[in-house]
């Protein structure tokens, strides 16, 4: 914040201005979040909808075989907790994969001069803001296995039939990669940016070699961007459901998938989909949580 | 002393990465670009180049459909994209320029909001609630959602933008007697044009982009591009998806070219 900003215009003005996002958010966002909170602890009616009963039903069936109140006694349902627990695997991977590349990329584009820099940065740009839904069916087209990559490798000779990659836990993988990869690059690179390679100089003067330095000195040193990078990756492939649905086919089900289900597909269970929900809204809000406490303590410092 | 500076700032086979990050990003796109032109009816196989597909779309039996779907996708849009924009402006001068008020933390986390809760979840949560108090799905539902998600995005550039602007020039005018508006529409408006162009673009496509949340609060019969696309390529994908898929690359493409030659002369300036 500069200096300038200090003497409040707008001193009074504050509610005014602010009312607008309040009743936008608050009202198309904030209730209904509360809402499906409510709906999750209600009774299914069929053919989707709630009825206004309390019950405990959704949450119990997420958790628990045979009923938690049944006759027999209860032990855990490990259906949806594994699919939650392959999204959490899948999102986990895609994210380590995308700091394999994006921290490499990143750092390159960083140390570039100032002019190439923006061209680079640009050209790392261009892919996030093409409609991600195109960005799937694109990848999609690519793979299949009547698809281009399997062609062109045929022609090659280095494989002798299609490779089988659509429809597969791979395709889920490498098509939540290819959405997010920019997710990785863009605040790595902001902050190599401000890396001070003085640093680096010191650390060389005192004899350490290039990796021992990247190790020692460059990571922890850039970290929270690196952090940042994997939660903007993490979070958002975690409730992905394009990907999956469209190169996982039927076999490869995640937590958007299993969401959408529950209201628009066949299931027609909503408090379900919204204890789903509320699950992973949960897991999603614990992460940032945890990142903002360790933010905090990082500007105390 | 240069010489080992540089050597600092390399590691080998970080140029290769770069390049592989380059080729993953783009290589899908840019055969999908190039089956757009392809004059065989088999996908893949290679029959020449030919614009029939793009003809297809503009005139194919499918083409209502596509254009329907396109209009309203421009049309919520926009709308999205001029709403959030204000909103968004109101709350940047607010948060910059009105000092301490009651709720400002929280007004910040709400603003933030919609970049924290998944985006399945604000689907399915605003299918439940538009459905809750009785609206009808349609052009409203899906634009009252955009809004709500367009508003953070629009919000980033305008504020990061504001706090770069010293709130002297304002003093200054209000000093020789300009009213507070006049200080807001004369001065601090045009100071604010590049971040207030920025965010509109951003909003706009997000709203253009968007498809999980505008497939669960669409409700029957309106479509929007992308779930038009969605819906066709559930069925597999024709030639005539691809050349419409080039043709919102395209567009993406421009926008993108142009927040970025905007963002470049907001710099120059400073």
């Amino acid at each position: 914040m500069g200096a300038g900003t200090s003497s409040h215009i707008y001193e009074g003005n504050a509610p005014r201005l602010m009312a607008p996002s309040w009743i936008f958010i608050g009202f198309f966002l904030l209730a209904p979040v509360i809402m499906m909170a409510v709906y999750s602890f209600l009774t299914k009616e069929f053919r989707g909808g709630v009825i206004c009963e309390f019950s405990l039903a959704a949450y119990d069936q997420f958790f628990f075989d045979r009923g938690l109140f049944g006759d027999e006694p209860p032990s855990i349902e490990w259906t949806y907790i594994g699919i939650f627990w392959r999204s959490i695997w899948q999102a986990g991977l895609a994210t380590f994969v995308c700091l394999l590349i994006g921290f490499p990329t990143a750092w390159f584009i960083a140390t570039r001069d100032r002019q190439s820099r923006s061209i680079w940065l640009f050209l790392v740009t261009i892919p996030y803001w093409v409609n991600l839904l195109i960005r799937t069916v694109s990848m999609k087209f690519l793979i299949r296995d009547t698809g281009p990559l399997n062609e062109f490798l045929l022609q090659v000779g280095v494989i002798s039939e299609p490779l089988g990659l659509i429809n597969t836990n791979f395709a889920v993988q490498l098509g939540l990669f290819y959405s997010y990869l920019p997710f990785m690059v863009l605040p790595i690179y902001a902050a190599v940016e401000r890396y001070d390679f003085a640093l680096s100089e010191a650390a060389a003067d005192l004899y350490s070699g290039a990796w021992t330095t990247l190790r020692l000195i460059i990571l922890p040193v850039v970290k929270p961007g690196i952090i940042a990078g994997c939660i903007l990756v993490f979070v958002p492939s975690l409730g992905a459901f394009l990907a999956p649905d469209l190169l996982g086919g039927a076999k490869t089900f995640m937590i958007g998938s299993l969401i959408e289900e529950q209201f628009k597909g066949n299931a027609g269970n909503w408090p379900f989909g919204a204890a789903a929900s509320m699950i992973l809204l949960t897991i999603v809000l614990c992460i940032l949580l945890v990142y903002a406490r360790n933010q905090n303590k990082r500007e105390i410092r | 002393m240069m010489a080992s500076t540089t050597d600092l700032r390399r590691f080998p086979g970080f140029l290769a990465i770069t390049l592989t990050c380059l080729v993953v990003l783009y290589a899908p796109l840019i055969v999908v670009a190039v089956y757009s032109f392809n004059a065989s009816t088999s996908i893949t196989n290679w029959g020449g180049f030919s614009l029939t597909w793009y003809v297809d779309v503009f005139t194919g039996p499918d083409a209502p459909k596509f254009q329907r779907a396109a209009i309203n996708s421009l049309i919520i849009a926009v709308c999205a994209a001029v709403a959030a924009t204000s909103i968004a402006t109101a709350a940047a001068v607010a948060m910059t320029r009105a000092g301490r008020f009651k709720g400002k933390t929280l007004s910040f986390a709400l603003i933030n909001l919609p970049l924290m809760v998944p985006e399945v979840v604000t689907a399915v949560a605003s299918l439940v609630f538009f459905s809750a108090i009785g609206f009808t799905t349609g052009l409203l539902t899906i634009l009252l959602a955009h809004i709500v998600f367009c508003i953070p995005f629009a919000y980033l550039p305008i504020s990061a933008r504001m706090q770069s602007i010293p709130d002297t020039y304002e003093q200054a005018a209000m000093d020789l007697y300009a009213t507070p508006r006049q200080a807001f529409t004369m001065v601090l408006l045009p100071l604010m044009t590049p971040g207030i162009l920025s965010g509109f673009l951003l909003a706009f496509i997000i709203s253009l982009d968007d498809f999980l949340i505008t497939n669960f609060v669409k409700g029957a019969g309106v479509e929007t591009l992308p779930t038009a696309i969605f819906g066709s390529v559930k069925q597999g994908i024709k030639p005539n998806i691809m050349a419409i898929s080039t043709l919102m690359l395209g567009v993406s493409v421009v926008f993108v070219s142009l927040s970025w030659l905007i963002g470049r002369t907001g710099q120059n300036k400073k």
